[in-house]
């Protein structure tokens, strides 16, 4: 794995084909972002996540995109937000379906086009395999 | 498409960062599930959701099949004068709902 790649265990090449299609070829930095999940689903209907990215969401210095990605859903991409130095605070919240036991990707892309990211590991009990 | 639920602060001081909920009833119908005899059930989703400011987009949300159904965000947003918030949903279709919310800034 080529060492632009922040993220280290970017073994599933569909968060990592899916994050590069989404931002482009920049290096993806590990940090500012803060992904809250909780390490056992036991649905994977409906699981909560909440991502906060370290910003102070000025005009000069703001998160523009956030994206969620997912290792094993049959679409990639979960959910994308776009923000503004109006948003005031890069804290964003909702529920999501996941198809079993996986990693999941969040990127915040920066108004000066740096890319930062978390990946968070969820253990799945009922997984959304058939019924997502 | 119905059953829209909103919280979002009706008085905000100048330059507070405020909290808005948001959650519209709806099955997000993701296109991969079969029905008891086996047929495909159609995908029906929102694709995008949008609050706007004073009629300008302050936030977005795109939707894909994997978001949960009766979709709910939390975001915030930095309250600089009084205007309307819009919360607006659009649907694969095109299909747009929406509900309005005063914010009173002083």
């Amino acid at each position: 794995m080529a060492n632009t790649v922040g993220f280290a265990h970017a073994a599933s090449t569909q968060l990592d084909d899916t994050a590069r299609s989404l931002f482009g070829d920049a290096p993806i930095e590990t940090g500012r972002v803060t992904v809250k999940m909780p390490p056992i689903a036991e649905n994977g209907y409906s699981v909560p996540i909440d991502i906060s990215v370290e910003s102070p969401m000025t005009a000069d210095d703001h998160v523009t995109r956030i994206a969620i990605i997912s290792e094993r859903n049959p679409v990639a991409t979960i959910a994308q937000f776009h923000l503004s130095p109006q948003s005031g605070l890069a804290h964003v919240s909702t529920r999501i379906r996941l198809a079993g036991t996986q990693d999941v990707l969040v990127v915040a892309e920066m108004n000066d086009g740096s890319l930062w990211s978390a990946t968070t590991e969820i253990v799945v009990t009922l997984a959304a395999c058939i019924i997502l | 498409m119905s059953g829209i639920r909103i919280a979002a602060p009706k008085t905000a001081t100048p330059g507070q960062v405020i909290e808005l909920k948001a959650l519209i009833q709806h099955p997000m119908e993701s296109g991969f599930r079969r029905g008891s005899r086996g047929e495909e059930i159609p995908r029906n989703i929102i694709k995008i959701f949008e609050c706007l400011y004073d009629d300008s987009v302050v936030f977005q949300a795109d939707f894909f099949p994997s978001v949960s159904a009766n979709p709910f965000l939390t975001f915030h947003l930095r309250a600089t004068h009084s205007a309307t918030l819009e919360f607006r949903w659009t649907d694969q279709h095109g299909v747009e709902s929406s509900q309005k919310s005063e914010l009173t800034v002083e």
